[in-house]
């Protein structure tokens, strides 16, 4: 479970995070929802400790995070997999060696014992015939279930995502969707998304946290989030006709 | 403007203190050191040993082409290209030739990396991300006086072959300009800098790729900002050191 209580961030005169609170749960997919420039990226890296918040604490299953000591932070960071927007695979090493990286780095497993999780962790993302090409010689949906792997090869237990199926095909989006709540339920991880997309929302929003100009608008879950009175969340959600129809369908039934 | 610059200064030296902070897994950095010294060395070695040979041989003839008076003995030409090789050449241009080839290549990469968010997720992994990636360049480059070394022979050779095949001095003439007033303490002082350079080299590339902010565009803008502070700085160290060692 991770605890945000009260943050706030600003970069010079501009206030991104007005004091924002809330609790990700462990075993669920967390939805941080929001406009662009409403502060979820920097909600993400402020939790990652890409951005130090200017006020305000996050606890990491008790462990507050500014209370850490740098070796505390850095074992914290070994518990957390992340898996990047544009992926953020190392160019120069195939996708046998990026998902083995974290193993290489902080474990002293012997290379058949990182060989045989790099490959139980890439058949687990539907990718076993990659192992030896390049990243830039794998689809954009291809790079995403690497990133995946190598998010989750260390056993993390937080596993954050940045528009995780940005860029993707419907198809592909919808894999990388549930294949994240397959494995946030499989290993009982804490997941941290961070998206727009409305797809995600509805196919695995156990709990959403909608931001608007820096401040928590609405929290709850993807069945509230259609019986919501909400201005703001219902003003951001259901600017689509499609979700309009979808939410008077759910609502008839 | 003042501030900004001391403040750049500053950051520049709290980098240092980062890259030797937390190192990286000894059986992980040893492969990385290879690779630099395959990427920053080895790969250098061509275009420096073309170059050296080349300048060499006009240094040459450029020295025969002034020797118009009887009087000036002809070892001259194998003196003076000796003295300008190991004095100035190779320590101080080839430097700047490779700020230009290594400090583009290291700003670059550093620099994708940083665009593309690879930075950010060796941080989130818990990696120092400068000491994974700056100090295998330092260690690497610890070898660049092999370069120098190699560049200073290539380059007292190409004088000689410009001089002897050209049909501007003997061989023997040649090579008796090169011992003539020989100072050990110049292969020293020549040294000396080519080491503060290497230094040099590694790091301020390394440092405008890592803080840089912004996309492709901003890469290569980082780029020529490396290579012209690389440059200014090399340039006025060697004048430093110049009226440090020899004066």
């Amino acid at each position: 479970m991770i605890e945000v209580k009260n943050i706030e961030k600003s970069f010079g005169d501009s206030k991104v995070l007005k004091g924002v609170s809330t609790i990700f749960e462990t075993g669920k997919t967390n939805l941080i929802i929001g406009q662009s420039g409403s502060g979820k990226t920097v909600l993400l890296k402020s939790l990652l400790g890409i951005h130090t918040p200017d006020s305000g604490t996050i606890s990491f299953d008790g462990r507050i995070y500014s209370e850490l000591t740098p070796d505390e932070k850095r074992e914290l960071r070994t518990e957390i997999g992340m898996v990047f927007q544009g992926s953020a695979l190392f160019d120069s090493m195939t996708v046998s060696e990026n998902v083995a990286f974290p193993l290489r780095m902080f474990t002293h497993n012997s290379k058949s014992e990182i060989q045989d999780r790099v490959d139980f962790v890439l058949k687990r993302v539907n990718l076993v015939d990659a192992h030896h090409k390049l990243p830039s010689e794998i689809s954009g949906g291809m790079q995403k279930r690497v990133a995946i792997a190598r998010a989750i090869v260390n056993n993390p237990k937080y596993l954050f995502c940045d528009e995780p199926n940005s860029g993707l095909d419907p198809n592909s989006a919808i894999l990388i969707d549930n294949l994240i709540e397959e494995i946030t339920q499989e290993y009982n991880i804490t997941t941290v998304i961070n998206t727009h997309d409305m797809n995600s929302v509805m196919e695995i929003g156990e709990k959403i946290i909608f931001l608007k100009n820096g401040l928590k608008a609405w929290e709850g879950t993807r069945e509230e989030i259609f019986r919501t009175d909400n201005e703001a969340i219902v003003e951001f959600v259901y600017s689509s006709n499609l979700f309009k129809k979808v939410r008077e369908a759910y609502l008839k039934e | 403007m003042l501030i900004r610059y001391l403040s750049q200064i500053g950051k520049y030296f709290l980098m240092w203190k980062e890259i030797f902070n937390k190192p990286t897994k000894w059986s992980v950095m040893k492969g990385l050191i290879f690779k630099e010294i395959d990427d920053l060395i080895i790969g250098s070695l061509g275009i420096a040993a073309f170059i050296s040979f080349f300048v060499g041989g006009v240094v040459a003839i450029q020295t025969a082409l002034n020797l118009t008076s009887p009087l000036i003995p002809k070892y001259l030409i194998g003196y003076a290209t000796r003295q300008s090789i190991i004095l100035e050449f190779a320590p101080t241009f080839i430097s700047i030739i490779m700020a230009g080839k290594m400090g583009s290549f290291i700003t670059s990469s550093i620099g994708t990396m940083r665009v593309t968010e690879q930075i950010d997720a060796l941080e989130v992994m818990g990696v120092n991300s400068l000491n994974y990636l700056v100090f295998p360049k330092i260690i690497a480059l610890l070898l660049y006086p092999f370069l120098i070394g190699i560049s200073m022979f290539l380059g007292i050779f190409g004088g000689f072959c410009a001089s002897v095949y050209g049909g501007f001095g003997s061989s023997a003439n040649f090579i008796d300009g090169l011992q003539q007033d020989f100072i050990p303490f110049h292969i020293t002082y020549a040294f000396i800098k080519t080491f503060i350079f290497a230094i040099l080299l590694a790091t301020i590339p390394s440092f405008h790729g890592y803080y840089m902010k912004g996309g492709a565009l901003e890469v290569g803008k980082a780029s020529t900002v490396a290579f012209v502070w690389t440059s200014v700085t090399i340039i006025l160290l060697n004048y430093i050191l110049t009226q440090l060692l020899l004066t």
